[in-house]
């Protein structure tokens, strides 16, 4: 019944996604305001547990973009038998990873991360 | 309003539960976890263990719930009928999956066999579910055949092969209620929203080409807790006995709304 754990998955990186959006929101405001917030962000961004977040919005993002395609399919009717639930499910979370590790390592340099 | 944990008195320890065990020269012991409730008793539920003989037993789950109901514990309350999985009676969890007892082989499941009655219904006794509510929902989708031009006088209302083609699959459903008590939406919205089982057998009257009430079924459908609150978990697929599809069938009640509305 892993289709059942996808599910939830999809809701509550929903959830995730949006509330790390705020926090990017929140930095962009910053940059808007001025050079004394924005360096206060980005204080608050160099902290390693708050990239830490960041990824895991990146992680959610991508797995609830691929998982959102896969509820267009089915609301087209497309894909509903119980062997491609399952192939797409698998897809889903293959291609969530894939997305996810390349992101992480275009923005390596970005992330200041080994600097 | 959703509820997430099992009220005080319905929750159960599983260490005082009885255990029954095989008798002496058993070759082949497995053992079956089942969950008792007795409402005229003052004891929460328990989950009781009994040891049972492989090489003296049906191949079926149900074959061993009945060897026990004879010679150990004539106190286990089930319900059964036909042992051959057309009436859906036997349906509950079995090792943690809603299916009926009848066709779910023992050798399928590795370790100890759990059964418990079906997920997120009142229990009346032991494994027998409470399913007033799903019948009336069943009822409440109207599941019989709605139209305004008489019939032929001579003849049946004739259907070509291909019309008849598109219920074929949904009314295979024999209303065990497996899907349903699949469905975590229906267990948490089960009060208001109808569940796979009714809205499959809605479907199967929404595309019978004889049925003249399409209008109607829809309107009756068209609200935010009877048919949407299918977020296509696809529990119901999954757990159908049958091999049926209720989450294709509610798709399609959906992509109706949306063609009606265009």
């Amino acid at each position: 019944m892993y289709t059942m754990v996808l599910s939830i998955s999809h809701r509550i990186s929903g959830v995730f996604q949006s509330a790390g959006l705020l926090l990017l929101a929140a930095w962009l405001v910053a940059a808007a305001a001025g050079e004394p917030a924005y360096e206060h962000a980005s204080g608050w961004f160099a902290l390693p547990w708050v990239k830490l977040v960041l990824v895991g919005w990146l992680a959610a993002f991508w797995y609830h973009f691929f998982a959102g395609l896969r509820h267009l399919a089915w609301d087209a009717g497309k894909g509903l038998d119980k062997a491609s639930a399952r192939r797409s499910g698998a897809w889903v979370v293959v291609l969530a990873v894939l997305a996810t590790v390349g992101c992480l390592l275009a923005a390596l340099p970005l992330l200041g991360v080994g600097s | 309003m959703a509820e997430f944990s099992l009220p005080p008195e319905s929750r159960f320890k599983e260490v005082p539960g009885r255990k029954h065990a095989a008798p002496e020269g058993a070759s082949r012991v497995k053992t079956f976890r089942i969950y008792r409730w007795d409402p005229d008793g003052t004891e929460k539920p328990r989950v009781d263990n009994y040891e049972i003989d492989l090489d003296r037993c049906g191949p079926m789950v149900l074959d061993a719930l009945i060897k026990i109901k004879n010679e150990v514990d004539s106190s286990l309350t089930f319900r059964r009928s036909c042992r051959e999985g057309i009436c859906g009676s036997c349906a509950m969890n079995i090792d943690g999956v809603n299916t009926l007892a009848c066709t779910k082989p023992i050798e399928d499941v590795r370790k100890d066999v759990n059964i418990f009655p079906l997920p997120h219904m009142p229990v009346i006794k032991d494994l027998v579910p409470d399913l007033t509510h799903f019948y009336a929902q069943y009822a409440s989708i109207k599941p019989w055949l709605q139209a305004r031009t008489p019939a032929p006088p001579d003849r049946e209302r004739a259907q070509s092969p291909e019309d008849q083609e598109k219920i074929d699959g949904p009314s295979a459903c024999i209303l065990c209620a497996c899907c349903s008590t699949s469905c975590p939406s229906y267990w948490w919205n089960g009060d208001r929203y109808l569940g796979p089982a009714a809205l499959l057998a809605a479907y199967r009257w929404l595309v019978d080409t004889r049925d003249e009430a399409t209008g109607e079924r829809l309107d009756e459908l068209e609200d935010p807790f009877r048919l949407y609150r299918c977020h296509t978990i696809m529990n119901c697929t999954e757990a159908c006995p049958k091999d049926l599809n209720p989450a294709k069938a509610i798709a399609e009640i959906k992509k109706m709304m949306l063609e009606r509305h265009l």
